[in-house]
């Protein structure tokens, strides 16, 4: 029971990283209907920007993560603008083969630029270690937590109350008819963009703490599981982008702590077919009837 | 129809001198070890980038798994030629192989083919992760070490055989009476449910069509480089054969062939720039897509080029 336990505490924390990074899919995803593959990356690249900012001028960590998320906000906006939007009206395997471009092109620069080595992250916060019983619960697990859930509460409190918000919701239900309402409708996108990806960057830096490494190739799987986890709790949507973070969090320090670890990757991906034969809409998103 | 008409026997006529002059080249040494390396690989990713264009490009279901079915072709036929150490079990091989990856084709096919368009994609991406996980933990695979001192019967006359035969396959495959069942599902699924095809049963046709090949495609490439690991064939090598049928154009067999070439050359070209290689493949991906959203020849033949030519002439 206890090891039971201990493994949901580090899949509730590893899972909020997963939904912070699901969040910029599901986003971006309900509004132009393209897989972006770069988000991963965006992550990696706001690891490292993380990185660079604590170890070379002393801030502590949240002017780090406020650094990183602006950065990887300008950095999804100009993505967005350069790669994406030459693209709003050809066909959609067009836009995801630019995506994926893109992603090759942010790791493999990295690459070029910082080596391909993995590197240790700073300590950013004192390790501290809390016992509830026989259950570890340490400072960065509870720091990882909070700012995740923080920064959720932040961004439904975007989309549901301000105006900014409304844009977004109508541009993902139906974008003629927003553009005909007088929404700008790139603005709005590149808005999607930016609050996507600066989620993303407060994930990369999370990670790093978790973790405690980065490397160039970070982003790839990470954003995979993240893509899971959206359709897990249904595309488009923002609560289930959380719950499905969250499951796919414990499920993945679950299959490691009680079966084999190399069987870790395999799982995930076993349960989102599964998933999507069952209920292709998700948990919570909304199923749409096909018309002729 | 008569087999033997005019085109037939010229196509004929054309694939054996090419064969021919390409083996003369090898055999006088103009073409080195290194070209004949990425000769095979040329060969490979056609093989690889038709059958997927089969699926992808004129079915309409969107594939990122084609990596998936390349890795069972090779392990099938890895460990049936380690054990038939002979021309006839490198063959055996990679039937067996190819067999293999349809029958995964048509059991992972049956359920997730249901799914449309980008579900569909991240399904079969995630079929292909769970195929590399069990590689890698598999006792006869060797595990993440992978298969060593594969023996090699591949040459140039294997490579080409075997290439020619998928095109030609492929080929009649979509001029057939399923094959344009499949196409009339690319355009308009619904449609075509309403026509009276059965479109589950084409799609899974399709599909096992699309990963028997790939697994052909994957035996040749293990009795070529005598080395397998499952790390060769993760979701980047999935991505590199959908970018060569992107590349292509989809819908268009000639222009895969002639995008795997190009795309071979290059990379052998950028070999020298080791660092720089993945970003100028990177860039040169979304430039292509950027101004050529299509690809190449979109869904036309080379062909269909000279047969615009033709009428152009008559009109003169």
């Amino acid at each position: 029971m206890d090891q039971f336990l201990q493994q949901i505490v580090n899949g509730v924390s590893l899972g909020s990283i997963y939904a912070l990074i699901a969040l910029g899919y599901t986003m971006v995803y309900g509004i132009i209907k393209l897989i972006n593959f770069a988000h991963g990356d965006v992550y990696m690249v706001c690891a490292y920007i993380g990185f660079a900012v604590t170890t070379y001028t002393s801030l502590g960590f949240i002017p780090a993560l406020i650094i990183s998320m602006a950065a990887s906000a300008v950095l999804g906006m100009g993505i967005e603008k350069i790669a994406y939007k030459p693209l709003r009206n050809s066909s959609r395997i067009a836009v995801l083969i630019t995506a994926i471009g893109i992603s090759l092109l942010l790791e493999y620069v990295m690459m070029y630029f910082v080596g391909a080595e993995v590197r240790s992250y700073p300590k950013l916060l004192t390790e501290k270690i809390f016992n509830f019983g026989n259950i570890i619960i340490n400072l960065q697990q509870i720091y990882i937590v909070v700012t995740a859930i923080a920064l959720m509460v932040l961004l439904q409190f975007i989309v549901i109350k301000t105006k900014v918000g409304k844009a977004m919701r109508a541009v993902s239900a139906d974008k003629d008819a927003a553009q005909l309402m007088g929404i700008k409708v790139d603005s709005t996108i590149s808005i999607t963009f930016a609050i996507g990806s600066a989620l993303a960057g407060a994930g990369g830096v999370l990670v790093g703490i978790y973790y405690n490494s980065i490397d160039p190739l970070m982003g790839m799987m990470p954003g995979l599981k993240a893509f899971v986890a959206a359709v897990f709790g249904g595309i488009g949507s923002i609560p289930g982008a959380m719950i499905g973070g969250l499951s796919i969090g414990i499920m993945e320090t679950l299959v490691s702590g009680y079966g084999n670890s190399m069987y870790r990757d395999a799982a995930v991906f076993a349960f989102l077919i599964i998933i999507l034969i069952l209920k292709p809409s998700g948990l919570l998103g909304k199923s749409t009837k096909e018309k002729v | 129809m008569k087999v033997f008409n005019k085109k037939n026997i010229l196509t004929l006529v054309i694939i054996v001198v090419f064969y021919a002059v390409v083996q003369t080249l090898i055999s006088i040494g103009i073409i080195n070890s290194y070209y004949e390396i990425t000769i095979a690989t040329i060969c490979i990713n056609i093989i690889l980038a038709v059958s997927l264009n089969l699926v992808t490009g004129f079915t309409g279901q969107f594939s990122l798994g084609h990596a998936g079915f390349m890795s069972i072709g090779a392990y099938v036929g890895a460990i049936i030629n380690m054990e038939m150490n002979s021309t006839g079990g490198f063959l055996i091989g990679v039937i067996g192989g190819a067999v293999a990856a349809a029958v995964v084709g048509v059991i992972i096919g049956i359920p997730t083919l249901r799914l449309k368009g980008d579900y569909l994609a991240i399904a079969t991406l995630g079929m292909a992760e769970i195929i590399r996980v069990i590689f890698l933990n598999m006792e006869i695979t060797n595990g993440a070490a992978g298969l060593n001192g594969i023996p090699r019967y591949t040459n140039w006359l294997w490579m080409y055989v075997f290439t020619v035969i998928t095109i030609i396959l492929i080929n009649n495959f979509i001029k057939s009476s399923p094959g344009r069942a499949c196409i009339s599902i690319r355009e308009d699924e619904i449609a075509a449910e309403a026509m009276g095809i059965n479109t589950t049963k084409y799609k899974v046709m399709a599909f096992a069509l699309g990963a028997f090949f790939a697994g052909i495609a994957g035996a040749l490439y293990a009795s070529y480089f005598y080395f397998l690991k499952p790390n060769i064939f993760g979701f980047q090598k999935s991505i590199d054969i959908l970018v060569i049928v992107v590349f292509g154009g989809m819908g268009s067999i000639t222009g895969s062939v002639v995008a795997a070439v190009l795309l071979a050359i290059i990379t052998a070209f950028l070999q020298q720039y080791s660092e720089l290689r993945m970003i100028i493949y990177a860039l040169l991906l979304v430039v292509i897509m950027l101004f050529r959203p299509q690809g190449l020849f979109g869904t036309k033949e080379i062909t269909d080029l000279f047969k615009f030519k033709k009428k152009n002439e008559r009109i003169e």
